[in-house]
């Protein structure tokens, strides 16, 4: 009975705190051995994250630990089971590859333009990592809400480590502001846990009995603070806002890792300590993930900052798997187990997807700013010319992003519709009609993001520059590539091999509805058959094998013959040598879809022309504007503080500046409680 | 499964009362006059059909009638009577401007959806096989509605009415085999003299107002002023749909 | 094992089967098209040639295009070549159907046009920049549609698998169901925006402001140009098969002897040519749409493909 995986988490812990000593000790003098040593040990810790999270979730095995520190009566309690290691090995794989990366990024900020202060970078980046560790290992409210806190702090400070923009300062606040809410809430959940169990700890939790009421309050208290940090919709607007103005390799963690803390808090919660789901909740999260996923992908539709595009893709994936959520609960509430297990499956694998390649889409932004320091789509253009690896490395994002095959997006995506398909088996017949049509709708998402995606990654990369800066930019340094790399290969790995990954985690689902899939693996590793062969089953190696015999049997037959290919011009309809800005912007390629969907966003077009003198009118300039604006900011979040200040300025008055009136407070105060007490 | 399962007369009633829903919602979306009245005439063939078959399958003649007196009055005369109204009020080709087209289908599979889960409670009731059309039925006559109330042209205001009563009727040849024949009779006899009726209204309100766009008829409100200057000017262009 | 054997070997043979067969239905096509509107039609077999021709040319490349843009058109054809053995052409039963199922098929279907569009904004024109804003968009609104339409044909046959679907309406003999209809009519509709016919997109234009496929493969040529053609042909035929298995399976072969093959290719081939007259006649009534009415369009196959959902639901299942 080896406690191995837990000492290997620990230790996981303390690679991440020498990481961020190191940043503390090695101040100025020496940068090289800030960044090769702090991130040495986040390499190192991300590392031993790997093995521990892999290790329990092949052997199955919870273990759990108590140590004296914190409060002289409430211990700190930790736990590691497959659940958190599942999360411990997304983490640390993310972790990884920002470790690989993150020595070449960060030179930028050394020395140049961009010149920042390195330790905090190191330190934050430290105290962010152990945050997400920690609450995941956590097994009682106090050291979760703790580690909770210090993941948001130091987000904050991550987010705002450029702060010489007001854009960034005000993003940061509004990140904090939304942070803190949802902490605020998740607080009341535990609380209405804490109060039913009679202690703090989850065992005590998970042995409470709640009356349906207080578990549907628990439940909404848990799903709207955890959702707060997962930004479904409604509580989002911190997210395109935070995201793109933190350093790409944090915007990569916060995308990739710490919205997945949300849906961690979700799943541990309803799953584990509230206990016996209710089909109910799994309606409301079905409703507003689709909602999260239709809206997250038009609103990235409209964007043309590539990080922000990217942020907003965040929103649609979270969206996604909390459909897949959604259909586990309705199907776990109306007693089919097997079917629920498919959903949460297709959830967590979605979770784990959508950390890869949104960390390889960031650290892939993140490589084009470092080298050509364009932040907007419209000045990109002919990338994979000059920076062919990272083209590579960004595409395989794309696809699998798009939830083509046969990377790993498309498979989580399909196990998603197949539970989907199953609505069927269910007796409420408005269940039977609705569940289909958000399968539609989940459908449309798809086949937006696709077009999202040919949008990024054309304009970005593919034509000509747009600007000179971006026409002589070069490659990025090998380790980048190296931290993209791993996430690429990850990303086709698990697209390939879907098999072994859903047999891999069959012990969470063992752990928390008491069932698995048996028959997902049935046929061998080839054919992935979650509920059996006659339904549905897919094997992605035949199309790898397809594409490579396609390629074999043309370069053998057609090619190896043929003379070499000659250059000419692009036809240009006799019009003429086309410039480079002739090419389609990313707002022109989005035109169509902005005019279907018109009604979504609220856009603000104007042409302003001027006009020359004289008898004949002749434009002498033209001046095109687009602005897209998010409704739901003007609509929910401007009025809330419009209130705010207004309340404000009427409590205001109490302020008087005189001090006679404040020691007119202390002294009715002190009168009051004296006779209070008597 | 449980269509399979049904005889060929019975599945044949399920498809034609699905293509009379299918009517509805081409209604909803439509936005010319000639068509909008064509659908209409189509759906009273199509339940007149229904009646038919349900006459053949259970063996209730007074259904004949019934469907003789439909086919009369909704396929042939008051159609009839709409395309001389529009012709005479020269609006055969007029086309309104829908406010969101989308918006409206949406809302109509929404009430789809509300009549099935109203009608799960009532379809234990009838004794018929094919007593889950019993939703279709409250589907059609909600579509109705809904046609009154988000269309501005009386023309369509008016189909949606007699719409409304083709899903009442539909209902009652599906769950009762039928009204009693003296209610069907009265019901249909109402109903031509309100096409009747309308056709003298839209006369008269054609020449107080200059258009017949319901839109407009908020001036009949006291609190508004009397009859402002900008009579002509009003009546709505036909525009093309958005 | 030897079963095993032949079943993988028929597979193979079918899929090449597909293949071959894909231009010589663009050929039947054509002609039709040509009678009905009364010009001289070119002979059956001219798309064979027009491909060998193109095979034979010289490569010709933009000065902008990238590995990208040469690598396309491999992995179209791949995509499309892994799609057409999965669809049972002349016989169900066969494993490599289990290779994927519909939804993977529409999988394939979105990698194709996600890499076309990719190879259209390659060369840094305006065309093909045009092509590809617009195909993403009808690929958009055709999705979901087409998928929904799909779903209510699994519902009813409680399987995505192409091959087991079309054994259980083979084996449910004549049932008129509203929502197969329906569906029908949604597929139909999509199938006519997917694979660029009339009146979405023109397929024999080469005027900019008409063109959507076109548009995006506007610089591709030679061997490049015979595989995209060649792929778009499939693509076709991909739709109509689809279309045939689901609504009209019978004559398909369910055992491997030779008879119920036979039947099969003659079912199949029957069926495929009727399609074809039918399609020439509605392109030939119809005239292409502007891009803003296609919305309206797929709008409208979205609400065949919704009303066939409700009423699977509420007409057909259960009592």
């Amino acid at each position: 009975m080896t406690r191995a995986p837990l000492y290997l988490a620990y230790a996981s812990l303390v690679f991440t705190l020498l990481s961020g000593a190191v940043s503390v000790l090695a101040v100025r003098r020496h940068p090289d051995f800030l960044h090769f040593g702090s991130f040495f040990f986040l390499f190192l810790s991300g590392a031993a994250g790997i093995v521990a999270g892999a290790w329990v979730l092949l052997s199955g095995r919870t273990l759990s630990d108590r140590f004296a520190l914190g409060l002289p009566w409430l211990d700190w309690h930790l736990r590691i089971d497959p659940l958190s290691g599942f999360f411990l090995l997304l983490l640390g794989t993310l972790v990884l590859a920002v470790a690989l990366y993150g020595p070449s990024y960060t030179r930028q900020f050394a020395r140049g333009p961009a010149a920042q202060p390195l330790p905090p970078l190191g330190i934050f980046t430290a105290l962010f990592v152990l945050g997400m560790q920690m609450l995941l290992l956590a097994d009682d409210a106090l050291v979760f809400m703790i580690f909770w806190e210090m993941m948001s702090l130091a987000g904050y400070f991550l987010v705002v480590y450029q702060h010489q923009h007001t854009a960034n300062r005000q993003a940061a606040f509004l990140y904090l502001l939304l942070a803190h809410v949802g902490a605020l809430v998740i607080l009341l959940a535990f609380g209405v846990l804490a109060a039913f169990g009679g202690g703090l700890t989850f065992d005590r939790m998970r042995a409470a009995h709640l009356s349906p009421l207080w578990a549907t309050l628990a439940f909404t208290f848990a799903f709207a603070g955890f959702g707060t940090k997962s930004g479904m919709v409604r509580l989002h607007v911190w997210l395109p806002e935070a995201h793109p103005v933190a350093p790409s390799h944090i915007s990569a963690l916060m995308s990739g890792a710490m919205i997945k803390m949300g849906i961690y808090g979700i799943v541990r919660v309803s799953y584990d300590l509230i206990g016996n789901v209710r089909w109910e909740w799994g309606m409301a999260v079905l409703i507003i993930g689709t909602a999260s996923s239709l809206l997250g992908v038009l609103y990235a539709l409209m964007q043309h900052d590539l990080k922000r595009l990217l942020a907003y893709h965040s929103i649609e994936n979270i969206g996604i798997i909390l459909m897949g959520l959604g259909l586990s609960m309705i199907f776990i509430g109306n007693g089919h187990t097997m079917l629920g297990t498919l959903g949460l499956v297709a959830a967590l694998y979605h979770t784990l997807n959508h950390a890869l390649f949104k960390a390889l889409l960031f650290l892939g932004a993140g490589s084009v700013l470092y080298r050509t320091h364009a932040h907007d789509l419209d000045q990109m253009g002919g990338l994979i010319h000059r920076m062919p690896v990272t083209a590579l490395l960004f595409l395989v994002g794309c696809v699998a992003i798009s939830a083509l095959p046969p990377f790993n997006g498309f498979v989580s995506e399909w196990l998603t519709f197949q539970t989907a398909l199953q609505a069927p088996i269910l007796h409420d017949g408005v269940l039977r009609t609705i569940i289909p049509i958000a399968a539609a709708l989940l459908a449309l998402t798809g086949a937006l993001a696709a077009a999202c995606f040919v949008k990024a990654f054309g304009i970005a990369f593919l034509g000509k520059a747009r600007t000179r800066r971006v026409g002589r930019a070069r490659e990025v340094p090998a380790g980048m590539l190296a931290g993209m790399s791993l996430l690429a290969t990850l990303c086709l790995l698990l697209g390939v091999f879907p098999t072994t990954m859903i047999e891999i985690m069959a012990p969470i689902t063992q752990l928390l509805v008491h069932d698995e899939l048996p028959s997902a693996a049935a046929q061998g590793w080839l054919w992935l058959t979650p509920i059996s062969p006659e339904v549905a089953s897919y094997s992605a190696p035949f199309l790898v094998l397809a594409i490579v015999i396609v390629f074999a049997l043309g370069y053998l037959f057609l090619k190896r013959g043929a003379d070499p290919a000659r250059r000419a011009y692009a036809w240009d309809c006799g019009f003429g040598r086309l410039t480079q800005r002739m090419q389609y912007t990313s707002t022109a390629f989005s035109q169509p879809i902005r005019r279907v969907f018109s009604g979504i966003w609220k856009v603000d077009e104007a042409i302003e022309t001027l006009t020359g003198a004289g008898t004949i009118p002749r434009v002498t300039s033209l001046h095109y504007s687009l602005h897209t604006q998010d409704w739901c900011w003007l609509k929910c979040y401007l009025p809330i503080g419009r209130l705010v200040l207004a309340a404000a300025n009427r409590i205001g008055f109490i302020q008087t500046g005189n001090i006679h009136t404040y020691l007119k407070f202390s002294f009715v105060t002190l009168i009051v409680f004296l006779w209070i007490v008597s | 499964m449980g269509i399979a399962s049904l005889g060929l007369y019975n599945q044949a009633i399920i498809l034609f009362a699905s293509l009379a829903l299918l009517t509805s919602f081409i209604m909803l979306a439509q936005a010319r006059m000639m068509p909008l009245i064509f659908t209409f005439a189509w759906q009273g063939l199509l339940l007149a059909t229904v009646s038919v078959l349900v006459a053949i399958v259970s063996k209730h003649p007074h259904l004949y009638i019934s469907a003789a007196l439909t086919f009369t009055l909704k396929v042939v005369l008051i159609p009839w009577l709409l395309y001389r109204l529009s012709v005479k009020l020269n609006m055969q080709y007029d086309a309104e401007a829908i406010a969101h087209p989308t918006l409206m289908l949406l809302g109509g599979v929404g009430l789809v959806i509300f009549g099935y889960h109203v009608a799960q409670s009532i379809v234990h009731l009838s004794g018929l096989a094919t007593r889950n059309t019993i939703a279709v039925s409250i589907a059609i006559e909600l579509l109705g509605m809904l046609l009154m109330c988000a269309r501005k042209s009386a023309v369509a205001q008016v189909i949606g009415f007699m719409s409304m009563e083709s899903g009442i009727f539909f209902a009652a040849v599906i769950s009762t085999y039928g009204m009693p024949l003296i209610v069907e009779l009265g019901v249909a006899f109402d109903i031509l003299v309100a096409a009747i009726l309308f056709g003298v209204f839209f006369f008269h309100l054609r020449d107080s107002f200059g258009s017949l766009d319901v839109g407009q008829f908020n001036r009949l409100s006291e609190a508004n002023q009397p009859m402002p200057l900008r009579d002509a000017a009003a009546e709505p262009a036909p525009g093309e749909p958005s | 094992m030897d079963r095993q054997l032949t079943a993988w070997a028929l597979a193979a043979a079918q899929a090449l089967l597909f293949i071959a067969a894909a231009p010589l239905l663009a050929g039947w096509l054509q002609r039709c098209k040509c009678h009905m509107q009364n010009r001289a039609a070119p002979a059956v077999w001219q798309p064979y040639r027009d491909l060998s021709k193109l095979m034979r040319k010289r490569l010709l490349l933009a000065e902008n295009a990238s590995w990208l843009f040469r690598a396309v058109p491999y992995i179209v054809f791949g995509a499309m070549l892994l799609a057409a053995a999965v669809v049972p052409l002349i016989a169900v039963r066969l494993p490599t159907a289990a290779i994927a199922d519909v939804i993977v098929l529409v999988g394939f279907f979105a990698l194709a046009r996600f890499f076309t569009a990719l190879a259209g904004l390659d060369i840094g024109t305006a065309f093909g920049g045009m092509g590809a804003s617009r195909e993403m968009m009808v690929a958009a609104l055709a999705e979901p549609a087409m998928l929904m339409a799909v779903f209510t044909l699994s519902m009813t046959a409680t399987t995505t698998n192409l091959s087991v679907a079309t054994e259980f309406i083979l084996r449910s003999g004549l049932v008129l169901r509203p929502s197969f209809l329906f569906a029908l009519l949604a597929l139909a509709m999509v199938a006519v925006a997917e694979s660029s016919r009339i009146p979405v997109d023109n397929p024999a234009t080469h005027l900019e402001l008409t063109m959507l496929h076109e548009a995006m493969i506007l610089e591709y040529g030679g061997r490049h140009l015979a595989l995209i053609e060649w792929a778009s042909q499939v693509k076709l035929m991909i739709y109509a098969v689809l279309i045939v298995d689901f609504f009209f399976p019978w004559g398909i072969a369910t055992e491997f002897t030779a008879a119920a093959l036979a039947v099969g290719v003659i079912a199949v081939t029957a069926k495929l040519m009727l399609l074809s007259v039918l399609l020439v006649v509605w392109e030939t009534v119809l005239a292409k749409m502007r891009l803003f009415r296609v919305p309206q369009f797929l709008g409208f196959a979205l609400m065949l493909a919704l009303l066939a959902m409700l009423t699977h639901v509420v007409l057909e299942t259960g009592a």
